[in-house]
């Protein structure tokens, strides 16, 4: 809401700079989003009067003039073609700044001395839509008789300071000049001068021309008209216009400007209607019917529904209404009567019903946010009122008011103890008495019942009151306290809170960096991702507004999204990356859905670069080691459509899934424009939390030493080391301490097909020193094990 | 035979102050003092001594090897100390060669600013509350005293899947779920990812983060919550850092406040960080509106709590300067790199 100083200044005494009046409503609740002052980068430009004109001696287009500025004749040379002796122009002195950081200095023209520039519109900043006498081309030319030398500011009405508050939803009382008036007289402390309005009523009784029905009273509780006759189009005075373009709003005509006048002041949109395009003198406040249409004054045809509430006369509707009027009863320059609208409409439906057109207007805007049924007279009145002092018509008597359902006072109890509790602070009652009548609530002070105003619907119960005291008390006065020792908690992570932060730490510490992606992702990535059509994943939550198919189903895995990361540092030739995330994944039960869907949390790897599998699944296992999880396995995963068939892993803790880690598949990579070897890891964190064990207890140090025998064995390709682990830990038998494999060998000296494995197996008993006998025996047992079971032959 | 052992000790002192290396010692012990040195052999003539004379030799004998002993004793200390020197000199590296790193990773600014959150309200007696991204209506909206068709549910552009679910446009929504489930007193902060339709630009991201926190219990007063945060903004901002309540209005609080803090860059004189107002907004606050402790069965006469949320994105941009949030979800890992 732009609100100009000086309009501000009708209603209350401001004694304060702009600076200081918008610190102050800031902190009392007005935010102010910024000051403009007009004008500001204008000076020394003053009115001048073209005393002489000669043609330029050495140059066809220009003209040398002599221009009586009050004190003193400059001799200016303009190449202006619009100019003739005796006119008033704006003149912008030597040393003048003019917008766009000009800058007037003496100069020559073509050899002949210029003290001085004569200005159009366009030099000042202003447009021809706010001036529309000025001339297409060339000098703006002022009032003959203006006075010579006077600032153009003043003369041109350029120097209007206006604050522009953010308002809050709840208060489109503060949509007005009125009630910021009233905010800023309660913090200053000043006296709020309340309108005094008086109309004098000339006319014959306004009756005679129109009467109102409202048939659909749920959604307009009350509409008032009035009617003017020997209606007299023009233009309206300066002062007006000048507030008008102040406050963002362009003048149009005396009646117009008058209800959008009346709207900035009192809140309260307005329409007027032509008399004669009023059929049947009659306005009726309905429904739409269904199929019907209305051309808005914005010259489109409107398709409306049962669901809108028109003002239609006898025949056919003639507005939208609370958004917008009729082209068909539109004010034009030949309105001899004219009927003043003011009426309350319900916010819910001006607000659908603008939503459903597309169609949101200044009124709406304002409707929407329900507005007061008792402003509505008083906002007429002052709309004739101004009609009479513009001389725009005469008025005629009565009101022609339709107010169906009284609205009821609200009323709350005030318990100053209660609120001083609740906000910790220690404000008397006559303070708080104080603040509400200033803000125009009645307070009787025997029963301490509070009246809330009309116009304050958002105050409803007694921490709207306690809300509107310290508006004023000052939020910043209130003592900073500690909550009270009743409030005493043990704040602490969840254990399963715990896990997940140590499941980042140990994935930093592991030379991962995090990242951070959207949960929204596009339904084409389950086709980049290979996966067949009947795939579960792809059973995914659709948006129903999103932003755009990219971004239009939550996602069922988190991979695409890691290879799109993978992908972006690649594509900037980052030579390796290696990252996790830990985010959701959202899982309907059924589709469409009607229950939230499960949101399950998952920690997903991706690396590339100077990197390969063994590297991922050490990451793995780190974390594995770290959370205390030693019952897992490590299990060759074949199909998985988006990984390499043959470099792929699925992990299982304690007999479950738990995750999968490989390359990815190199058609996916390709589609995602990822390096051929990528690597991807997709773990399920709530598994991670349910078999994680942080309890550690202690085993006493060995007392006897180990005994250490390395083997090393060929064995077929396709012999997993698991399986050679499995053999030597089932044949060893308790002194079994540790195995290590050190070596894993293909090429020269080992035959196609072969490969060897070489381990070093480690023996230890907790109570004695072990003999070579019970170690050879061991040994024995795990060379025949591996002998029978995988053909194993022992390499000497 | 007493001159002879003077001249041995005299030459065999003589020798020793000469011996640069170990070696050079050793060869002149074993010259003298060795099985075939020349004390031992002049020891070994001893038997042709009188028996008045064989004990004053052997004993002159004595103090010889003794003395030279000795002497050995302290030149190969010294001896060792300088091949010690000598081969300290010869290994040096350079210490300016980078050192061997597995490297570590680092988390991303976004964690860094939460966990931090997180820590501070620990400290304070906080519990962590978790709730559903993609949540019901009713949570996320009606239950917060924002009704359907209420205004504010335009300013908040909402991601639906259906009519009465929908993608969560703020964290609020937990502190319903954190009501319905427990009993005051109540002290939870909320941190998770919220959604709103904004189209993806410097400033906007669909996806983002807010932190929320809510405190239900008898006698909770709103110098409490200013008290609360003041901690919390000179906790993460630095203890020199004040804040500002100016009054506002949310639905699901009353009164209701936008918390300001001052300017962490220039301490509230005016700059560029603060476009020269001196102070930053990073958060929302307020006493939880007696209709919302109402609807989720706490009484309001007897409970009071105040409760306030802030974005996470603005407060690590505006404490890692970081100038556009789409960096925050590009994950460029020179990025990543520098928190």
């Amino acid at each position: 809401m732009k609100a100009p100083l000086k309009w501000l200044k009708d209603y209350v005494d401001i004694d304060v700079s702009p600076k200081e009046l918008s610190d102050a409503m800031t902190l009392s609740g007005s935010k102010v989003e910024g000051i403009e002052v007009q004008g500001e980068d204008i000076s020394k430009v003053v009115v001048g009067k073209i005393i002489s004109i000669e043609k330029h001696p050495d140059a066809d287009k220009l003209q040398v003039t002599k221009v009586d500025i009050g004190s003193e004749v400059i001799q200016v040379v303009t190449g202006a073609q619009n100019i003739k002796l005796d006119d008033y122009i704006p003149v912008a002195l030597v040393g003048a700044t003019l917008p766009g950081d000009k800058k007037i200095s003496k100069g020559k023209l073509r050899g002949v001395e210029s003290n001085g520039m004569m200005c159009s519109i366009e030099e000042l900043d202003l447009s021809k839509e706010d001036y529309p006498d000025a001339p297409e081309d060339g000098i703006y030319i002022l009032e003959p008789g203006t006075e010579l030398g006077k600032d153009i500011k003043e003369v041109m009405g350029i120097n209007e300071t206006t604050i522009d508050f953010e308002i809050t939803s709840n208060r489109p009382d503060c949509l007005s000049i009125i009630g910021l008036a009233r905010e800023a007289a309660v913090t200053l402390k000043k006296e709020f001068k309340k309108p005094q309005v008086k109309v004098l009523e000339q006319g014959d009784e306004a009756k005679n021309y129109v009467s109102v029905e409202i048939k659909d009273a749920d959604l307009c509780p009350r509409y008032a008209a009035r009617v003017v006759k020997d209606v007299k189009i023009g233009p309206s005075p300066k002062w007006m216009k000048e507030r008008l373009r102040a406050a963002g709003v362009r003048p149009i005509n005396n009646i117009v400007d008058i209800t959008n006048y009346v709207m900035l002041e009192y809140g309260q949109p307005m329409h007027a209607f032509d008399l004669k395009d009023v059929q049947g003198n009659k306005i009726i406040v309905r429904r739409a019917l269904e199929g019907e249409t209305l051309k808005t004054l914005d010259d489109q045809d409107r398709n409306l529904d049962s669901s809108m509430l028109v003002i239609a006369d006898e025949n056919r509707a003639i507005a939208v209404a609370g958004v917008m009027g009729g082209a068909n009863s539109e004010i034009s320059g030949d309105a001899k009567a004219v009927i003043f609208e003011s009426a309350n409409f319900n916010g819910t439906s001006v607000r659908l019903t603008a939503k459903k057109l597309g169609l949101r207007t200044e009124a709406s805007g304002r409707f929407e946010k329900g507005l007061d049924v008792e402003n509505v007279v008083p906002a007429l009145e002052r709309a004739v009122q101004l009609v009479e002092e513009l001389g725009a018509g005469t008025v005629c008597k009565g009101i022609v008011d339709c107010y169906a359902k009284k609205q009821e006072q609200v009323t709350i109890s005030l318990r100053p103890d209660k609120i001083n509790t609740f906000l910790g602070t220690d404000i008397s009652k006559k303070e708080m008495v104080d603040i509400l009548k200033a803000l125009e609530f009645e307070v009787d002070e025997n029963t301490d019942i509070v009246k809330v105003p009309s116009f304050r619907s958002d105050v409803e119960a007694e921490a709207d009151l306690a809300e509107e005291i310290v508006r004023f008390y000052g939020y910043n006065n209130i003592e900073a306290t500690l909550l009270s020792g009743k409030a005493a908690t043990l704040g602490k992570k969840t254990y399963k809170q715990s896990i997940e932060d140590l499941i980042k730490d140990t994935m930093v510490s592991c030379g991962l960096y995090e990242a951070f992606t959207y949960s929204f992702t596009s339904p084409k990535d389950f086709d980049k991702l290979n996966l067949p059509q009947d795939s579960n994943l792809r059973n995914a939550v659709v948006i129903s507004n999103p932003l755009g198919e990219d971004y239009s189903i939550m996602r069922t895995t988190t991979i695409a999204d890691m290879l799109k990361v993978i992908s972006t540092n690649y594509n900037r030739r980052i030579d390796e990356a290696r990252l996790f995330e830990m985010s959701f994944v959202y899982l309907p039960e059924s589709l469409p859905i009607k229950e939230l869907p499960k949101e399950k949390p998952i920690l997903t790897l991706g690396m590339y670069g100077k990197t390969d599998f063994y590297e991922l699944k050490g990451n793995v296992e780190e974390l594995l080691s770290r959370l205390g999880i030693k019952e897992y396995e490590f299990v060759p995963v074949k199909d998985n459509p988006s990984f390499h068939p043959g470099r792929t892993a699925s992990l299982i803790i304690k007999g479950e899934y738990a995750g999968i880690i490989g390359e990815v598949h190199p058609a996916v990579s390709e589609k995602f424009e990822c390096p051929e070897r990528t690597y991807l890891g997709m773990i399920e964190v709530e598994s991670l939390v349910k078999n994680s064990s942080m309890e550690s207890q202690y085993n006493p140090l060995p007392k006897f030493p180990a005994v250490s025998r390395d083997i090393a064995m060929l064995v077929k390709d396709e012999i997993m080391v698991k399986q050679i682990e499995d053999i030597i830990k089932q044949r060893a038998g308790k002194i079994l301490e540790d195995i290590k494999l050190f070596d894993v060998y293909k090429g020269k000296q080992v035959p196609e097909g072969m490969k060897s494995v070489a381990y070093s197996i480690t023996f230890r008993a907790s109570d004695r020193t072990l003999t070579d006998e019970e170690v050879g025996k061991a040994m024995t047992k795990i060379l025949d094990g591996l002998k029978n079971n995988i053909e194993a032959q022992l390499r000497e | 035979m007493k001159e002879q052992l003077n001249n041995i000790r005299v030459q065999a002192e003589n020798e020793l102050s000469a011996a640069e290396t170990i070696q050079d010692m050793e060869n002149i012990r074993v010259k003298f003092l060795g099985k075939k040195g020349e004390l031992t052999s002049v020891l070994r003539g001893m038997g042709a001594l009188s028996a008045e004379e064989r004990p004053i030799i052997g004993q002159i004998a004595n103090e010889v090897r003794e003395a030279l002993e000795n002497k050995i004793e302290e030149l190969k200390k010294k001896l060792q100390d300088k091949e010690r020197d000598i081969k300290l000199a010869q290994e040096v590296i350079d210490v300016t060669i980078p050192g061997k790193r597995k490297g570590l990773g680092k988390k991303h600014p976004l964690t860094i600013v939460m966990d931090e959150i997180k820590e501070v309200f620990i400290g304070m007696g906080y519990e962590i509350a978790e709730g559903p991204e993609v949540e019901k209506d009713y949570y996320n909206f009606e239950a917060l005293n924002i009704p359907k068709n209420h205004p504010a549910r335009d300013v908040q552009d909402t991601f639906y899947i259906n009519e009465n679910i929908l993608l969560r446009t703020q964290t609020s929504s937990v502190q319903i779920r954190v009501m319905e489930n427990k009993k005051p007193p109540i002290k939870v902060i909320c941190p998770g990812r919220v959604y709103r339709s904004d189209a993806v630009d410097a400033t906007h991201s669909p996806v983002f983060h807010q932190v929320e926190g809510l405190v239900v219990d008898k006698g909770v007063t709103m110098g409490d919550l200013i008290g609360t945060l003041k901690i919390f903004a000179k906790s993460l901002f630095g203890e020199k850092t004040d804040i500002r309540l100016r009054p506002h209005h949310f639905p699901f609080t009353e009164p209701s406040a936008e918390v300001d803090v001052s300017c962490w860059t220039c301490g509230g004189k005016g700059c560029r960080v603060c476009k020269n107002e001196g102070w930053i907004e990073i958060l929302g606050a307020g006493m939880v509106h007696p209709k919302v402790l109402e609807i989720c069965g706490i009484d309001s006469e007897v409970y009071s709590g105040f409760a306030f949320g802030l974005g996470a994105e603005r407060t690590a941009m505006g404490r890692f300067n970081i100038d556009d949030m789409r960096l925050l979800y590009e994950n460029d890992i020179r990025f990543l790199k520098q928190f």
